[in-house]
Order: C-alpha cells, then structure tokens, then sequence
C-alpha cells in the first residue's frame, strides 16, 4: 500500500498547500516541506527496510521488491499498476531530496501566490514519483504527460523573464509543446505495440511484463522503438530536440530549474532504462551506434554552447545537456559497468546540478540580474557562497572525490570495450567540460568586482542546503557502492536484455 | 404499418419535446414570462431524458420505415438532450438582461432538440433530411437572436445563406442517389451498393455532394469558413448549441450512414474523407493560432476536433462506434464547459459577448474556481491526462493505429502541437496580472445559479470521465448500432 502512497501524498500536499494559503503566506510553505520531508522519509524507509541487491538474479521476469495493482480501464486492460525495484527506487529518494530542497530554496524566492506555486510544485514531484513507478504503459504515460502542466505553470507564472524578448511565457509554451508533441509519439508507439499484442493474442494490455514478450518484427520493432526514444531524447535531452531547454531553465524560477535538471531529465534516462531497451531490445541494439554518436554530439555542442553563455543559468542548463551526453553514451553501450555509471552519474549530475541552480538563484536574489558580465569579483564580498560554487563546479567538471568522477568514469571505462573509439572522443568532452566551469567560476567570483561593499551572506537556510549537498555529492564519491549496490539487480536485468539481443545480432 | 404502444414509447423522447414547444408556445401567447418558460423547458427536456429509460426497454424497434430506435440513437438522444439542457441553462442565465422578447429563444432551442433527436434516430434519407432542417432553421433564429448587435443578425444570416446552400448539395445527392438506387433508406442503399449495381459516377457525385452538405453542418475543412464568424456573432448558448447538439446529431446520423450503406467499396470516398479529416485537423488548428478571440478560437478548434473525429469514418470498423460514443461525450462536455464559462462571464447579456481574450486576464484572482473549469477545458481540449479530453484523444490515435491510418494520426500528433499553443495562451491568460481596466465579470453568486451549477458538474464530469473512464466505455459499448434493420 505504501507505493499509491507515495504518489498521492504530494497531490494532497498540494492541494492543502492551495487551499491554507489564506492562513497566511506560512502555512503553505510548512505543509509543503512537511509533505516533501514525508515522502523523502518514506522513501528512505523504503531503502533500508528492503532488500535490494539480490545476488545476480537471471531470468526474464523483472523482480520487483514491491507491487501493486489495481484494474482501472478493463476494457482496455489498464491497471493501476505500480512496482518498486532498485532503480526506481533511486530514483524516487532523490526526486524526494530534490523536493525537500526545492521547497527550501523557494522559501524566500517565492513571494506572490504561494499556495499555488506549492500546488503546482509538489504536483510535478507527484507525477514524476508516478512516472518512475508506474509500469503499465498508459498509466506511465498518464504521469509522463500529466507532470508538464504544473512545470509549465511554474515557468511561466513564476518565471524570470529573460533578455530580448525571450519571455517566460514562450519559455514554458516551447517546453510544454516539445515534450507533449514528443509524448504523443511515444503514446502511438505504445498503441502500436499494444495492438501488436491484441492482434497475436486477442488480448488488450498495457502491461510492461506481458508486452516485453511480444514478439515483434524487425522494422515493426525499430519504428516502435524510435517513437519511444524521440519522447526520451526530448526530454534528456538529446541535441537535435534541445531547443526547449536553455530557455526553460533559464525562465523557471529556481525551484522549477532544480526539479527539471535534478528530476525531469531523469525521468528521460529512466524511461530508457526501463522501457525503451528493455521492451526493444534488438532494435535498440541496432539503433545503440546512432544514440552514441548523438550522445558525443551532446557533449560537445553542449559543452560549446555554455561555453558561448552570458546567463548564468543558461550556463548551467547547457552543461546538462553535455552530462546527459555521457548518459545516452552509458546507456546504449549496454554494459552493467556503464549502466551502474550512469545511475551515478544521473545522482551526482542532479546534486551538483541542483547546487549550481540553488546558488544561481541566490546570487539574482542579491544582485537581480543572472548575466555574468555584471557580476564579477564576487570572492570575498559574500561570505561563504564563493567557496560553495567552487566545490560544485570542480563536482560538475568531474574532479575526483566527487559523484561526478564516478559516474563519469564508470561510463567511459564500461563502454571502453565496446566502443573504444566513442570512449577516446567522449573523453575530450571533459576537458570541454573543466573549460566551461573555470570560465564559470572566473566570470562570476573572479576578475575585478563590479560593486562596491559586501553583501549579504548565506543564511542557515541556504546554508545548510548548499551543505547538505555537498556532503552528498563527497559521500557519493567516496562510498559509490551505496547506490550501487541498489541499482545492481536492475541494471543486470537491463545489461542482460541488451546483451542478449546483441549476440544474436552478431 | 400500424402504431403500437412500444412504438410509441420508442417516439416518447420526440413527443415529450414536441409537446413542450406547444406548451411554451401557448405559455408564451397567454402571458410572458421568462422564468416560467426556461422552466418549462428544462422540466421537458429531464421528462424526455426520463423517457429514455422506457425507450431502452424496446430498442431495437423500427418505427415507420423512417426510423429506427436503437441503443446507438438512444446514446446520442441521451447526450442532445443533456446538451440542451446545458444550453438552456446558460441561455437562462444570459437572456436575463436582454431587453427584449426573451421567450421565444427556448421554443426555438426545443424545436432544434427535436431535429436531432430525429435525426440520431433516422435511417432514410428522407428523415435525415427533415431532422437537419428541423435542426438547422431554428438555429438561424437563434443565432441571430440579439439582433441589434449587429455581428449576432451578421451571423445569423451568415449561418442562413450557407446552411441553406449546403442543404441543396444534400438534397441534390439524395436526388443522384435516387435516380441511381431507386431508394432512400440507408439499408436500400447498401443493399444495392454492396450488390455492386451502384458503382457509376452518379452514386459517387451523389454521396459526394452529401459529404459537402454534411461537411458545411459538421464545419469540416474546406467547408468551414462560416464557423468562426458565426461563432463570434452569435449569443454565447447558442455558440454552445452550435458546437454540441448539432455537431452531435450530424456526425451520428453520418455515421449510421456510412456503417450502414459502405458506399466506399473502390476506396475513393475513404480517401477523399481522409483527406478532409486531415486538412480540418491542420486548417482548424493553423488558423486558431493567432486568434484573440476565444469565441473564434473554440470554433477554429472545433473545426479541429470534427477532424480528428472523422478518422473513425475513416476507419469505420474495429472502435469505430465506440470511439465516436467516447469522442464526442468528452468533446460535448468540454465544450459545453468551455462555452458555459463565456457564457457565464458575459451574463447577463449586456451587448457582445466577453469574447476577447483580454477580457479573461487575469480571471483567476477574482474568479478562481471559474478560471479552475475553464483551465480545465482548456487542457481537455488539448488532451491532457486527467482529463477527459485525453481519453477522447486515446480513442482518437487507437483507432488511428488500430486501422493504419499513419497519416491521420500524423495528421493527430501535428494537431494537437498546434494545438497546445493556443490553448496554452488562453490558460496563461487566465493567470496573468489583471490590468486596471474595465473588464467583464460573472456575477458574484455565479456558483448558486444554474448555469454555474451546471459548469461545475461538467467540469466535475471531465475529471471523473478523465481519472476513471471505464463506467463510460461500457455505456457506449452497450450502445449497439443495428445495421441494415
């Protein structure tokens, strides 16, 4: 009973968070954390109280430590079905954190219409908790689709309107229309593998399990396959499809910037995971040499757009795309190495992604711009910030002792005997990768100051975020095994469906 | 043939209708009054949905060779006369400040009812074609009903002249048909057609010039120029009744047709109509795209709508019925919902209607639960889930791939990321910043009266319909169609 729970708990959250709003700007902003601290905590229950790494469990079934099922639409045969595995349960603890956090750093930002900004907030957390543990099709794609209207509502309400006529508004119309238009591909795939199913045994499901066994014919497969990871590539993003991005995250409002890269870009990387290789996997195999050349694509276009960056944030956003570049990387060569990479490297990415943004937001709370040619010479005028961007920009260039190296290297070193080629380019992107962040840090806490006088410091609030963080993303690089060993299992289920289908291509 | 009692049960919903038009009729010669009349109206209309539980006890039953009462009829009577009901609810509230004969609107508005309860019902081309007058002339009455505004008497002269032409095309297709089949039933004909004596160009051309008639009532591109002025001109019910009752009843007659009679056997009509689907769900969605006003913005998506619905005529086999049961309940309800608001912020009428965007900046902060229903109908417009638009937009894309028909689901996909864009603005509209401005407003109490009651139980019923829609799939597929009678 507890996995419905964990969904709802935010929707009720957020609809309190609404309706207390006339008790006075606090009482949304106390019911919010209380219900974010909730779900982390049962989250965290969760992770001790199960068992997670089963000794290399074979076999075709996926093992879930937890369901549960409900019918919902019988005449499609729909359920309510949701399950908990390792990865899904890495996941929903840091979409758990990230939510914690998210309404900490908005405790101040947020001064107008607070009950519901916490509305929508806490449903974006709902819908991605639904998205990571729902597996049956349509209810995945019901959460998949249902988390963009409240991000959309926090860009574009909440929103900082950028330069030139880059409004929030059009900011959050471009995210909403890519990823819906994207999602709808992915919903004609389901449907065509559902009627697939329907047409060889008579029988509607959207069931993950039953339809993994369809047997599919090649092109069918392939088409299939495409229509899921065009919504995937979307979101990660993958660099055709990553108009939406810098514009959105630049606009959000700081809360919103850390959920879409702590969490929605996840969601992306998750759905491969689970859905799009394992329910192709012959296709995908096929497909892998394009998703890694689009993936080195990333890294570098990415590494040279936040390279070219005025914004801060937009900074920031552009690097994400290159970080997700080793993702797509790790994810197609199919390795367990790689894969249990790039669930660190997806952790780490989210933490030190989600510092940056939380001190982005702090530093346009005190200067009121995000462009870096008015910053400058910050260092010794605000107290301790400096030295906290400098630990998450050395985390995001991939210094080791942080989460980042390890994700980093796991990924390089597991896709090095496949792909040795993609492994010697991608490495290049890490030098890309120190450029930018020096650059970063240069520009805003170097150079000559820009203002006279100190301003203010960090107070315990953000004090502690930043901390918490940074404790975090050290202990992930120092004691990696901790996620690890979660992940285990279900990456050696991925690992072995790809592998599978790559012997018998070969 | 002779007229039993179960005959006339099966004709109770139009008697019920049909006697209620009289009765305010003499209501209104003997002595006006608006109130009496709104509710003589909605008690007729409750007693005629009432009566569909007698009707369900003999359906299937053909009554004359004109007519025939089956569960798929009886669905649709059902969502006409709740589409009526809705209507007259609004109307009620809107004609409150009208200074002006106002009771004459709700015979008007019944009269219509009727046509599409006979229309639902027909299996001849010749009750088809009185159901469609019976629907359509009063219509022109209504939509011209505050006629000193001149866009509303624009409007409903417009809807007059085109309606008129469109139902000469019709009538000339019957009469090619005619001339051809020696027939006007639906089963005649597919009994001719199926025999393969009906093949020659005359048939075609006549089924041809019908699907131009039918396409101007259904407002499908390229015959959909009338709608957004007609739209924006006319009061906002009668806009409502416009997008629901009589898209509902035509597109279920046309659907009867084409599953009765395939007059599709060389494919050359399917594609034709597929064509049509697919430019109405580009041409609807394109167009809306700059609109600012929100009366022209729900025509050009409805235009938009029709087209994805055509892909079940398309398809006609499979989920073809169930999916037009389920598209159109859920189009019928958003609709209605995104109407009622206008509706409901332009009450009581006091020159045109708040049809401009900048009217509804900012509604949220005075209004929240109203701007709750219309965000709401705006996102099942777009078919988001949690709503029932998304389940409508399920069926749509479902039938698409269950029947191949890559291009109009492409045609789908492209739609409705056009679509996101305008709704999207009229929902952040919505929320933004209010100016200082004069502005347009429901009444305060808008939540106690009717018309307000009557939007939250249909927004209500989006969600429901959108969070759990199985007791709704199993009313429509209940709802059988009886082919060739």
């Amino acid at each position: 009973m507890i996995l419905p729970w964990l969904i709802f708990i935010p929707f009720i959250g957020g609809l309190l968070c609404w309706q207390t709003e006339r008790m006075g700007p606090q009482v949304p902003r106390v019911i919010a954390l209380v219900t974010m601290l909730l779900e982390l905590f049962l989250a965290l229950w969760l992770w001790a109280s199960g068992d997670y790494h089963l000794a290399n469990a074979i076999g075709n079934t996926p093992h879930w430590e937890m369901e549960y099922r409900v019918g919902w639409i019988e005449r499609f045969g729909i359920t309510f079905h949701l399950a908990l595995d390792g990865l899904s349960l890495i996941m929903v603890t840091l979409t758990g954190f990230l939510g914690v956090l998210a309404v900490a750093c908005s405790w101040k930002e947020i001064e107008k219409r607070i009950g519901f900004f916490h509305l929508n907030l806490l449903w974006i957390i709902g819908g991605v908790v639904g998205v990571f543990l729902a597996i049956d099709l349509f209810l995945f794609f019901f959460f998949w689709e249902m988390m963009l209207v409240p991000m959309y509502f926090l860009i574009a309400l909440w929103g900082h309107s950028g330069s030139k006529g880059n409004s929030r508004i059009s900011a959050a119309i471009k995210f909403f229309i890519y990823t819906q238009a994207s999602g709808l591909l992915m919903l004609v795939s389901i449907l065509g593998l559902v009627f697939a199913h329907f047409y060889q045994t008579g029988v509607f499901t959207f069931d993950y399990a039953v339809l993994r066994e369809t047997p599919l014919s090649g092109p069918l497969s392939y088409v299939l396959m495409l229509g899921f990871f065009i919504a995937f590539a979307v979101k990660l993003p993958v660099v055709p499809f990553h108009g939406w991005l810098p514009d959105a995250h630049a606009q959000a409002p700081t809360a919103g910037s850390v959920d879409l890269a702590g969490i929605l870009l996840k969601t992306a990387a998750y759905g491969m995971l689970r859905f799009a290789i394992p329910l192709f996997p012959e296709a995908s195999a096929d497909f892998a040499p394009v998703a890694m050349v689009l993936g080195l694509i990333g890294i570098f276009y990415g590494a040279v757009l936040a390279y070219s960056q005025t914004d801060i944030k937009r900074l920031i956003a552009c690097s994400s795309i290159s970080h997700m570049g080793f993702v797509l990387i790790g994810i197609y060569s199919g390795t367990l190495i790689a894969l249990q990479g790039v669930i660190i490297q997806m952790v780490a990415h989210a933490f030190s992604a989600a510092g940056l943004f939380i001190i982005s937001g702090q530093l346009y709370e005190r200067l009121k711009t995000r462009d870096m040619r008015e910053m400058g010479g910050l260092f010794g005028r605000i107290g301790t910030m400096p030295g906290f961007a400098l630990a998450f920009i050395v985390a995001s260039l991939g210094m080791p002792g942080t989460g980042n190296f390890i994700g980093e290297f796991l990924i390089l070193f597991g896709a090095f005997e496949v792909v040795p080629w993609v492994v010697v380019i991608a490495s290049f992107g890490l030098v890309l990768a120190a450029i930018y962040s020096l650059v970063l840090m240069h520009r805003v806490y170097f150079g000559a100051p820009k203002g006279e006088g100190a301003l203010a410091g960090l107070d315990p609030r953000e004090f502690c975020m930043l901390l918490l963080l940074l404790f975090l993303i050290v202990l992930l690089g120092f004691f990696p095994q901790l996620v690890l060993s979660v992940s285990n299992t279900a990456m050696t289920e991925v690992q072995q469906w790809f592998s599978v289908s790559s012997l018998m291509m070969q | 043939m002779n007229l039993t009692t179960s005959h006339l049960i099966a004709l109770l919903p139009l008697l019920i209708v049909g006697t209620t038009v009289i009765v305010v009729m003499l209501g209104v010669a003997w002595r006006r009054h608006h109130v009496a009349s709104a509710t003589v109206t909605v008690i007729g209309l409750n007693l005629a949905l009432l009566s569909l539980l007698a009707v369900l006890n003999v359906t299937p039953l053909e009554v004359t060779p004109l007519i025939v009462v089956d569960k798929y009829a009886v669905l649709y009577m059902a969502l006409i006369l709740v589409a009526s009901l809705a209507c007259s609810t609004l109307a009620h509230a809107y004609l409150e400040g009208l200074d002006d004969q106002r009771e004459e609107f709700y015979m008007l508005l019944l009269c219509a009812t009727m046509g599409g309860l006979l229309l639902v019902s027909s299996q001849h081309l010749a009750s088809l074609f009185i159901g469609l007058e019976l629907l359509s002339v009063p219509i022109y009455g209504m939509a011209a009903y505050t006629y000193r505004d001149r866009t509303s008497l624009e409007a409903g002269i417009k809807y007059m002249v085109l309606s008129a032409m469109a139902s000469a095309f019709l009538l000339f297709g019957m009469a090619l048909l005619y001339a051809e089949a020696g027939t006007l039933s639906f089963s005649g004909l597919s009994a001719r057609m199926s025999g393969g004596e009906l093949s020659s160009a005359w048939t075609l051309m006549g089924v041809g010039m019908m699907v131009i008639g039918l396409g101007f009532k259904l407002s499908l591109a390229p015959f959909h120029l009338w709608t957004p002025d007609v739209y924006e001109g006319a009061p906002a019910p009668v806009s409502a009744f416009l997008a629901t009752v009589s898209k509902i009843a035509v597109f279920a007659v046309l659907l009867r047709f084409f599953m009765t009679a395939p007059a599709t056997g060389d494919g050359w009509l399917h594609t034709v109509i597929a064509i049509i689907a697919f430019l109405s769900m580009l041409v609807g969605n394109l167009l809306a795209l700059t609109q600012n006003n929100l009366k022209r913005l729900l025509g050009y998506s409805s235009i938009a709508h029709l087209g994805y619905l055509l892909t079940v005529i398309v398809a006609s086999d499979g989920l073809a019925i169930e999916t037009a049961g389920i598209y159109l309940i859920t189009y019928v309800a958003t609709t209605l919902g995104a109407f009622g608001v206008v509706t409901l912020v332009s009450s009581p009428y006091q020159g045109p209607d708040a049809g401009q965007l900048y009217h509804y900046r900012g509604l949220f902060w005075r209004r929240p639960y109203l701007t709750a229903v219309l965000t709401l109908m705006m996102l099942s417009l777009a078919g988001i889930p949690l709503t029932a638009g998304f389940i409508g937009k399920f069926y749509a894309l479902a039938i698409g791939v269950e029947s191949s028909l890559w291009w109009l689901v492409a045609g789908i996909v492209i739609g409705s990321a056009l679509g996101l864009y305008y709704y999207l603005r009229v929902m952040v509209t919505l929320y933004l910043h209010e100016p200082g401005e004069s502005r347009r407003d429901a009444t305060a109490n808008w939540g106690q009266r009717s018309g307000g009651v009557m939007v939250l139980l249909l927004a209500l019923a989006v969600l429901v319909i959108g969070i759990y829609p199985q007791p709704i799939i199993s009313l429509v597929r209940s709802a059988t169609l009886i082919t060739a009678g």
